[in-house]
C-alpha cells in the first residue's frame, strides 16, 4: 500500500536529478554516471555523424555532373575514404550500443550503473582519441584516400594519412571493446534481484549478442591495423607482395572484424525496434526467445560468413562456395525478426507517433536491404554486382535504413526519459517522412546503376548514369534536411519542450519506473520487477497523468486485468 | 611495353574518353556502324523487364546470371510486397483511436507458425544458392580449348597480351571463341569488370588470377576497373571489342607487334638463368626436369601434392623454398629470383614450359 504522496515522490517531476545533481564542466568530464556518459557518447557520435553527413553531400554534389569538376579524383578519393571511415568507426559502431545502451541497458535491469563506471568513462575518452586521430589524417594535410578498407598493398603504397588513421581505428577498437565488455559483465551479475535472461527486454539480448562480437572480433582488427603500420613502416612482408607479403590475407584478417562489426551495427538497432514495436502497439512482444535467440545465432554466424566480400578476390574457389553458402543462414534469423514484429502488430493498439514511425520505417528499409543481400549472396549474381553501386546500396540500406533509423526512433523513444521534456511529434514526424523518402530517393536508383555495371568509387562515371546520380544527390538533400530537422525538435525539446511525466507511452521495462530525468541513482527505491512485455502491469494515475505499476496505485482505481499474468 | 593510351586515360575527362571510344571504334572496326552497346539497352522503361536491370547480355553465361537476377527480384517483391503490405493494414485496422488503449487480445507465440516461416525461406535460399553456385562454375572453370589471353593491369591502363605475344590496350576477342584471362597487377589490387560479360575477377599483384569468359555477341563494350586502385581508379577504363570472326580480329586490330612468339623469350630466360640445374632432356639434375613438368601433379617433400600451373611456377622462381619436389631436399639449393625476374618473364618461363610439354615450334 502506497500513498500519494510516495507515488509523487516516485513518479514525479524530481527537483533534482542526474542532469541538475551536480554542476560545472568536471562534473561532466569526470562522471562516472553512465547516462552522463552516454549523453557524451550521443552528443560525440551526432558530432561524427554531422561531420561524415557533410562529406556524403559533398561526394554526392560532386556526382550530380558526370564529368563534374568540383573536386579533382584525389580530392573525390578523400572525400568518400573519410566519409566511410568516420561513419562507420566513430558513429555507427558506438552509435547505439555506447550512446542509447550506455544509458538504458542499466536501468532495464534495475542498476544504479554499468560494472565498471571508470572503464565506461576511459571508453569515451578513447573514442574521442582515436576519432582526433582519424581526423588528424585530414589536419596532418595528406588526408586518407585509401577506402575505409585500408586495402593493401594501395595502403602502404600511399603517401596520405594511413598511419594515423589506423592508429585512429585502433583506438576506437579498444573504445568498443570496453563498452562491449562492460555491457558482458553487467548484464551478467546486475540484473535486477529474479530478472531471469527471459525476463530481459529484447534490447538487452540485442546489446549483449553486440558485446559479445565487440569483445571477440574487434582485437583481429587492432592486430590486423598494427600490422599494416609495421608493414608499412618496416616492410615485414605481410601483406605486400613487394616484400612477400599477401594482400589477400589482409582482406581475410580485415573482414574477419568487419564482418561482425556490421552486426554489432544491426543488432543494437533490432533490440530498438523490438521495443518500440511492442511498446506503441501495446502488445507482447510476438514469439519472444525466437527474437531473443536469433541475435544470438546472428552474432555467431557473423562470424562465419567473412568471405562473401571476398568472392571475387583471389581466394580459393572451395572456400567461396562455403561462405555463400553459409551466408544464406544468415538471412533466417533476420527474416524470423521481421515476421516477429508483424505479427506483435497483428491486433495491436497502434500509436504513429515519431518513434514508431520510425520503427516502421525500419521494417521497410531493412526489408529491402535484406533481400537485396539475397543478390549479393548467391554467386553468379554476386560477381557481376560486386563492388558496384548495388552493394553501396545495399549495405546503406542496412547500415542508414537500419542502424541510423532506428537510433533516430530510440532517441526519440527514449528522449522524454532522458529530458524529462516532451519532443513535438508533428515535426518529429515531419523529420521521419524527410528521412524516410529522402533515403529511398537516394539510394533505391543506386541498385538500377549497379546492376546495369557503376563501378563504386568512381569520381567520373560515364554519362548514361547521370540521370540516377542527380535523382541520388536529391535525395540525399532531403534525407540531410530531414536529420537536421529532427535534430532541431530533438535539441529544442531536451531545452523547452513541455514537462513530461515518468511513463507517458504505457511501457513497462524497468527504465520507466524511474523519474523523468531520472535520479543520480536512477531508482530511488528498487523498481518492482515487471514483465517487460505486460503492459497491463502498467496502469494510469490521474494524478500525475502517467503509468505506474499495480503495485504502486491505489487499489481502488487499479482496474482488472483483461489477461491472465504470463510466466 | 606501349602505356601511352592508358596513360593518357588516366589524364583526361570524360569528354576525352568518348574522344577515345570514337577513336578506338575506328581504329578496330573501320566501316561497321558500331552501337554502343554497353549503354543500357534501347526501349525499356519497364522495371520489371531485365532490360531495365541490365546492360546487353554479350557473355555465354549473363543471360543465366539475369534469370537468377530476375529471379530473386520477383521472390524479393512478393515477400517485401507482403511484408511491407501487412505492415500498412496492421497500422490502418489496429490504430489507436481517440488514445484509448485496447489492443485486441491474441497470441503472443505460436511454435508452428513460427517453425513454418523459418523452414519456407530456408527452402527458397536452397534453391538461389544451387543457382547461383551452378552458374559460377561455368565462370570460374575454363573450357579445355580455351584462347589464353595475358591481362596486365597497372596505374592506370591495361594491356592485353596474345597468345602469340603481340599486344594491345583494348581487349580484341572473338564471338563464341571461348577465352581464358590469365591477370597480373604491376603495382596494386585492381579489377577486371566488363558488365556485358557479367565477369569479374581481382587482378591481385604477386599473383596469377584468372577469369573465364565466352562472348557471345559481337561489339564494343566497356572495361574497366572495379577495385579501388588510387587517383586514377575512375578512369582506368579501356574498350573491349567482340570480332565477328578471327580473321574480323586479325585485320581490324591496331596490334603491337610482338618480335619473338612468347616462348622463345621463355627460352632465353631459360638459357640464361635456370639451364645450370633444371634440364630439358629429361634428366634429373640439381633441380627437377623441365620438359613435362606443366600441368603435372608434383609430390613435395613434406608429402603433399602441388600442382605446377602458373601461381606455382611463380613461387617456385620468387620463392623457392615455399615448395619443394620430393627428392630435392631439405633445404632448397635454388636461390630466389624475385627481383631479378618480374612477372612478365615468368609469363615467358610459363610459355616455355608449356612448349616443352606440348611443342609446336611454329616460329615467326
Amino acid at each position: 500500500m502506497v500513498d500519494a504522496s510516495t507515488r509523487h515522490k516516485l513518479f514525479g517531476t524530481p527537483e533534482t536529478n542526474f542532469l541538475n545533481c551536480s554542476k560545472g564542466w568536471k562534473s561532466w568530464a569526470f562522471t562516472l554516471d553512465h547516462k552522463r556518459i552516454g549523453i557524451m557518447y550521443l552528443i560525440g557520435v551526432t558530432i561524427a555523424l554531422f561531420l561524415a553527413g557533410v562529406f556524403a553531400l559533398v561526394l554526392r554534389t560532386h556526382l550530380f555532373y558526370f564529368d563534374s569538376g568540383m573536386l579533382t579524383d584525389a580530392m573525390y578519393n578523400q572525400m568518400f575514404t573519410l566519409h566511410g571511415a568516420v561513419m562507420v568507426f566513430s558513429f555507427i559502431i558506438p552509435s547505439i550500443p555506447a550512446a542509447l545502451g550506455n544509458i538504458v541497458l542499466p536501468m532495464m535491469l534495475g542498476a544504479k550503473d554499468v560494472a565498471f563506471p571508470r572503464m565506461n568513462l576511459a571508453s569515451f575518452y578513447l573514442w574521442i582519441i582515436g576519432t582526433g586521430c582519424l581526423l588528424a589524417a585530414i589536419l596532418s594535410g595528406k588526408g586518407l584516400d585509401t577506402g575505409w578498407t585500408f586495402y593493401t598493398p594501395y595502403s602502404i603504397d600511399t603517401d596520405t594519412g594511413v598511419i594515423y588513421a589506423t592508429f585512429g581505428a585502433f583506438i576506437l577498437g579498444f573504445s568498443s571493446i570496453f563498452t562491449g565488455l562492460n555491457f558482458l559483465v553487467t548484464v551478467n551479475t546486475m540484473r535486477a534481484k529474479g530478472q531471469g535472461w527471459f525476463k530481459l527486454p529484447l534490447f538487452v539480448w540485442a546489446l549483449y549478442a553486440t558485446a559479445i562480437i565487440q569483445v571477440l572480433a574487434t582485437p583481429v582488427l587492432g592486430i590486423t591495423l598494427l600490422m599494416l603500420i609495421a608493414e608499412k613502416t618496416l616492410h615485414i612482408g605481410i601483406f605486400d607482395p613487394k616484400y612477400g607479403g599477401d594482400p589477400v590475407l589482409f582482406q581475410h584478417f580485415f573482414w574477419f572484424y568487419s564482418h561482425p562489426a556490421v552486426y554489432i551495427m544491426i543488432l543494437p538497432a533490432m533490440g530498438v525496434i523490438s521495443e518500440l514495436i511492442s511498446v506503441y502497439s501495446q502488445k507482447r512482444i510476438f514469439g519472444y526467445s525466437f527474437i531473443a535467440f536469433s541475435s544470438v545465432a546472428i552474432a555467431l554466424l557473423g562470424f562465419l560468413v567473412w568471405g562473401h566480400h571476398m568472392f571475387t578476390s583471389g581466394q580459393s574457389q572451395v572456400v567461396t562456395l562455403i561462405f555463400s553458402a553459409i551466408t544464406f543462414t544468415v538471412a533466417i534469423p533476420s527474416a524470423v525478426k521481421v515476421f516477429n514484429w508483424l505479427a506483435t502488430l497483428y491486433k495491436g493498439s497502434i500509436l504513429l507517433n515519431t518513434p514508431m514511425c520510425y520503427a516502421l520505417s525500419f521494417i521497410f528499409l531493412f526489408g529491402i536491404g535484406g533481400l537485396t543481400g539475397l543478390f549479393l549472396g548467391a554467386l553468379s549474381t554476386d560477381i557481376h554486382l560486386h563492388d558496384t553501386y548495388f552493394v553501396v546500396a545495399h549495405f546503406h540500406f542496412v547500415m542508414v535504413g537500419g542502424t541510423l533509423t532506428a537510433l533516430l526512433g530510440g532517441v526519440f523513444h527514449w528522449w522524454p526519459k532522458i529530458w524529462g521534456r516532451m519532443y513535438n511529434d508533428f515535426l518529429g514526424r515531419v523529420g521521419c517522412f524527410l528521412v524516410f523518402s529522402g533515403f529511398n530517393l537516394t539510394f533505391f536508383p543506386q541498385f538500377v546503376m549497379g546492376s546495369r555495371g557503376m563501378p563504386r568509387r568512381y569520381a567520373s562515371y560515364d554519362p548514361e548514369f547521370q540521370a540516377f546520380h542527380q535523382l541520388s544527390t536529391l535525395g540525399a538533400f532531403v534525407l540531410g534536411t530531414g536529420i537536421l530537422l529532427s535534430f532541431v525538435v530533438l535539441v529544442y525539446a531536451a531545452i523547452r519542450g513541455p514537462r513530461c511525466s515518468s511513463n507517458p507511452f504505457r511501457a513497462a521495462s524497468l527504465e520507466w519506473q524511474s523519474s523523468s530525468p531520472p535520479d543520480f541513482h536512477n531508482f530511488i527505491q528498487t523498481p518492482v520487477l515487471t514483465d517487460p512485455y505486460d503492459f497491463e502491469s502498467q496502469v494510469y494515475d490521474e494524478e500525475l497523468d502517467t503509468y505506474i505499476p499495480r503495485e504502486f496505485a491505489d487499489p481502488s482505481k487499479v482496474p482488472a486485468r483483461t489477461e491472465p499474468v504470463h510466466h | 611495353m606501349n602505356w601511352q593510351l592508358p596513360l593518357m586515360l588516366a589524364q583526361t575527362n570524360d569528354s576525352k574518353l568518348e574522344e577515345l571510344r570514337i577513336r578506338t571504334e575506328a581504329i578496330s572496326m573501320p566501316g561497321t556502324a558500331v552501337p554502343n552497346s554497353s549503354l543500357i539497352r534501347e526501349g525499356t522503361s519497364n522495371p520489371f523487364a531485365t532490360e531495365y536491370w541490365f546492360p546487353t547480355q554479350a557473355s555465354s553465361f549473363a543471360g543465366e546470371i539475369d534469370f537468377l537476377y530476375m529471379a530473386i527480384f520477383w521472390i524479393s517483391l512478393v515477400f517485401f510486397v507482403a511484408i511491407v503490405g501487412s505492415m500498412a493494414y496492421f497500422c490502418i485496422k489496429y490504430r489507436r483511436k481517440d488514445g484509448v488503449i485496447a489492443p485486441e487480445p491474441s497470441s503472443s507465440h505460436n511454435t508452428a507458425i513460427e517453425i513454418l516461416w523459418s523452414v519456407l525461406p530456408s527452402i527458397i535460399l536452397v534453391w538461389i544458392f544451387y543457382v547461383g553456385a551452378e552458374t559460377w562454375f561455368e565462370m570460374r572453370i575454363p573450357k579445355e580449348n580455351a584462347e589464353e589471353i595475358q591481362v596486365t593491369a597497372k596505374q592506370w591502363g591495361w594491356l592485353f597480351t596474345y597468345e602469340d605475344g603481340d599486344q594491345t590496350n583494348e581487349l580484341h576477342l572473338v564471338r563464341d571463341k571461348p577465352v581464358q584471362l590469365i591477370m597480373q597487377s604491376e603495382d596494386v589490387l585492381h579489377s577486371f569488370f566488363v558488365a556485358a560479360f557479367r565477369q569479374k575477377m581481382d587482378i591481385v599483384p604477386g599473383r596469377y588470377t584468372y577469369a573465364f569468359l565466352e562472348p557471345i555477341k559481337e561489339g564494343t563494350y566497356r572495361l574497366s576497373c572495379n577495385e579501388y586502385c588510387g587517383t586514377g581508379h575512375s578512369k582506368m577504363k579501356t574498350a573491349c571489342i567482340v570480332h565477328v570472326s578471327e580473321e574480323d580480329r586479325k585485320n581490324n586490330t591496331k596490334w603491337i607487334e610482338a618480335e619473338k612468339l612468347p616462348f622463345e623469350n621463355g627460352r632465353r630466360i631459360y638459357q640464361i638463368h635456370c639451364s645450370g640445374c633444371h634440364k630439358v632432356d629429361g634428366q634429373a639434375a640439381t633441380g627437377p626436369a623441365l620438359n613435362t613438368i606443366w600441368g603435372t601433379d608434383e609430390e613435395m617433400i613434406d608429402g603433399t601434392k602441388e600442382k605446377v600451373d602458373g601461381n606455382y611456377v611463380l613461387n617456385s622462381i620468387w620463392y623457392p623454398e615455399k615448395h619443394i619436389v620430393a627428392g630435392y631436399g631439405p633445404v632448397s639449393k635454388m636461390n630466389s629470383f624475385k627481383g631479378i625476374l618480374d612477372q612478365k618473364d615468368v609469363d615467358y618461363v610459363i610459355a616455355y614450359l608449356k612448349e616443352l610439354k606440348n611443342p609446336t615450334e611454329d616460329a615467326k
